[in-house]
């Protein structure tokens, strides 16, 4: 798993207070927008999505680069690879 | 088989609507083609303009139902109809309205809001769900 601080972000969404499926929603879409090698990173509060999130980016054959804990809320990392 | 999830929205109650959409953006978001069939208190339910004002809740927990939208409104849930709308944007969702029902209410596609994609038969409906992986019933 990389480190955070050397990877570039591209696009990051606050998806913090909304509920399942809102924050993969987020996330999907956000993915949808980048060009290929683009970095995304969802800010979630949400149980739900904690599980959905990384399945989902597995699912759509993306890097999940990670889950960093927070404060009361966790950074999803993601690189769109195709 | 195809990677397809057909939903029969037979309600038309907010409650059930809600589910209904949650569940067809879950097929949606995991990539499976989602149609959705519209009869009854469904089809009503997608009249023209019907869901700014529809704010039914299932007799039974009637009594829930003025607590429910102020919750949803406090933690700025979107309405069924904003999650279809989301659904449709990140994955394939059709919505189809049962000809029967539309024939037994008098009404025409364009009564439907325009998020309705076509009308078909239950045989059709039925033909299709038979090969995807799972029906539901709401």
């Amino acid at each position: 798993m990389s480190k955070l601080n050397e990877i570039t972000i591209d696009k990051e969404i606050d998806a913090r207070g909304s509920f399942c499926p809102g924050p993969l929603m987020e996330l999907i879409r956000g993915i949808k927008t980048l060009p290929v090698g683009g970095v995304l990173v969802v800010l979630s509060s949400d149980p739900g999505s904690a599980k959905d999130i990384p399945a989902w980016i597995q699912k759509a054959r993306h890097e999940f680069i990670g889950a960093f804990p927070e404060q009361g809320y966790t950074r999803f990392v993601a690189r769109k690879t195709h | 088989m195809e990677d397809r999830m057909s939903i029969i929205v037979f309600s038309g109650t907010v409650d059930k609507l809600l589910a209904a959409s949650i569940l067809a953006t879950g097929g949606a978001a995991m990539g499976l083609e989602v149609e959705l069939f519209l009869t009854t208190w469904g089809l009503e339910a997608f009249r023209k303009d019907n869901y700014k004002t529809n704010t039914k809740i299932s007799k039974d927990f009637e009594e829930y139902g003025p607590v429910m939208m102020k919750q949803m409104m406090a933690k700025k849930v979107p309405s069924w109809m904003e999650n279809l709308k989301s659904a449709m944007e990140v994955g394939e969702v059709k919505i189809y309205a049962c000809s029967m029902t539309m024939e037994l209410f008098d009404m025409k596609l364009s009564d439907l809001e325009p998020i309705v994609t076509d009308v078909t038969g239950v045989a059709t409906f039925v033909e299709r769900a038979k090969e995807g992986r799972f029906t539901l019933f709401i």
